[in-house]
């Protein structure tokens, strides 16, 4: 499965309680739909760290890297380069 | 040349326009705009709403995030006579349309991207109202929608203020309740303008401060932040939320900000970044909690984060803003404490045959001032629940109904709530509302919602359901039900599917019982 596949299944499961595909587009903005909080980030981001293996610091936390599924799923690929 | 007296909620963006027009009076997201442009855009936008039939004492509900073109349209309801309602940009349609047509709004200002809320709920309005949105419109779908820009830009500036009296209402702001329903908590110019000034007062703030504001307008601390700031003359730095925080902090930095409100989850969450990443902001000299109590061990750490701070414990409900407040220099020697009233208003405790409370025993906690609203709209049994005769004539004093207890000194201590509200977040939850959600779900019958502690969340919204033999119903279908119809942070973060509910002689459900099991 691809890294979009899974963080979009993650954030229809965890955050919108669906299973229907059409309710996250790639580029929505999470905290405009409503979709994510304070405390689902955290919950998003220790999914990104298990699943990905990779370690996210606090300075990172920003809108560029976690407002969307695109955002985030660059983040990752970025991160996992880096690796 | 004399200073006007400031009676009028928009007194002070009139006075801190003439004072200081170039000055940044808001920075959202990191764009500032300067005291004139709030001034020019609020008449602008004052004069489209008159054009759009809104006339003094009409309601107008503004559903917007934390963006420029609410800190506008709040000004511009007030400058066009009218009375604001800040509605939460979380809410989903079916309260929307509960609140719209509770406050009989005349028009709704909103943002474009929450077309999927409100577009499904104007149809249903059988009394057509005009809405203003801000961003791209959503297709009309036989709902005219206008642009907030095509508008701004259309409208000439107000020439003067509708003539508003102090004693007219400024703002409902809706607030959960016990019985399910949302209340709009009335509040007059008069008010409002004391209650500000009053903050102002305790926090020692000037123009020179600047305030952050992660909450949102439609919680009062949030909007009481944008109030203050615009009174003062100072400066906004208005955020959408703390969800990013790295993003925040840099903007705390970058405009130097002095006051940082928060709630103690919000405090949670930077003790814990501080714990990894050594976290020190020079520049803030206030830091005030309020919405749930902060845990007394936060102090040493947050000191260490704020070195240069004042530490305000803060304690109030939207009935009159803010009850009491601790001076900062008390802290240690009054852990526990939320301080005394606050200032140019006084506070007592009763017991429930209305008799004053010897000091150290527990009393309900009756608030006198000013700053007490003028009832619910349109709920005078829930008014009268709450404003009881005062010791003058036609005086009202507002009965909190929370537990406290008063020391020698006369230093308050919250002991506890005397309703079964749950705080999570900073933010109130009525056990009603959701559990009204979860009976109309097909396959529930029975459903009992209580708050269990969380370290993180003060309080989590735990759900008990029963289901009906034979539903297909699980927790993941039974929350995104939720989610549809309640702000993400009302829906259940447990559900817990059982096969009965404990039950009292009366055959009620017993709360106490589900909350012995989780103890």
């Amino acid at each position: 499965m691809s890294i979009e596949q899974q963080v979009r299944e993650y954030i229809l499961e965890n955050l919108l309680f669906s299973s229907d595909n059409a309710t996250l587009a790639n580029d929505d903005s999470l905290l405009e739909k409503g979709i994510i909080d304070s405390t689902g980030v955290l919950e998003l981001i220790f999914f990104l760290e298990q699943q990905f293996g990779i370690k996210v610091h606090d300075a990172e936390l920003i809108p560029e890297n976690f407002d969307s599924l695109n955002n985030i799923v660059q983040f990752v690929q970025k991160k996992q380069t880096a690796n | 040349m004399q200073e006007r007296p400031q009676r009028l909620l928009h007194d002070g963006l009139r006075a801190s326009a003439e004072r200081s027009p170039a000055k940044t009076a808001v920075v959202v997201e990191g764009v500032p705009h300067t005291y004139a442009e709030l001034s020019d855009s609020a008449r602008r936008l004052a004069h489209a709403l008159q054009q759009r039939g809104v006339q003094r004492g009409d309601r107008v509900a503004v559903y917007m995030d934390n963006t420029w073109p609410c800190v506008v349209s709040v000004f511009a309801v007030l400058l066009a006579g009218g009375v604001f309602l800040v509605i939460n940009p979380q809410t989903k349609p079916d309260k929307l349309e509960f609140i719209l047509r509770d406050s009989d709004a005349r028009l709704l200002l909103t943002d474009a991207h929450l077309a999927g809320v409100f577009m499904t709920v104007l149809p249903r309005l059988e009394q057509p109202i005009a809405v203003i949105c801000s961003g791209k419109l959503p297709p009309a779908q036989g709902v005219p929608v206008e642009s907030y820009d095509d508008v701004l830009r259309s409208s000439p500036p107000l020439a003067d203020p509708v003539p508003s009296i102090a004693l007219d209402l400024a703002a409902l702001i809706y607030t959960s309740g016990s019985t399910g329903d949302p209340k709009g908590v009335m509040q007059t110019h008069q008010s409002m303008v004391f209650a500000a000034e009053s903050l102002i007062e305790y926090l020692r703030l000037s123009e020179d401060h600047r305030l952050l504001c992660v909450l949102p307008l439609a919680f009062d601390y949030g909007l009481y932040q944008l109030l203050m700031a615009v009174r003062l003359g100072a400066t906004l730095v208005l955020e959408r939320s703390f969800t990013y925080a790295a993003a925040v902090m840099q903007r705390m930095r970058e405009h130097n900000v002095t006051v940082f409100p928060g709630v103690p989850t919000i405090f949670a969450m930077l003790l814990s970044a501080h714990g990894r990443e050594k976290l020190c902001f020079p520049s803030i000299t206030r830091v005030t909690n309020t919405a749930a109590a902060l845990p007394d061990d936060y102090v040493p750490k947050l000191r260490e984060i704020f070195p240069n701070a004042l530490i305000y414990k803060m304690y109030g409900l939207t009935e009159c803003k803010r009850v009491c407040y601790l001076e900062p220099e008390l802290v240690d020697a009054k852990p526990g404490s939320v301080g005394k009233a606050i200032p140019g208003t006084e506070v007592f405790l009763l017991s429930p045959e209305g008799q004053p409370v010897p000091a150290g025993e527990v009393g309900i906690l009756h608030v006198r001032g000013p700053h007490v609203m003028l009832g619910y709209w349109k709920r005078p049994d829930l008014s009268a629940q709450m404003l009881k005769p005062g010791r003058l004539p036609g005086e009202r004093v507002l009965c909190t109904h929370d537990h406290f207890r008063m020391d020698r000194e006369g230093f308050l201590f919250f002991v506890g709530r005397s309703d079964d509200i749950i705080k999570t977040r900073g933010e109130k939850v009525s056990p009603v509302e959701v559990e009204n959600v979860l009976h109309g779900i097909d396959g529930i019958r029975e459903a009992a919602v209580v708050g269990v502690p969380d370290e993180l969340l003060g309080q989590a919204v735990r759900a008990y359901v029963v289901l009906e033999p034979g539903t297909a119903l699980d927790e993941k279908k039974i929350r995104a039900r939720c989610l549809a119809r309640l702000e993400n942070f009302m829906v259940p973060r447990d559900i817990v599917i059982c096969p009965a509910l404990p039950k009292t002689a009366t055959g009620k459900i017993s709360k106490r019982a589900l909350l012995q099991q989780t103890a």
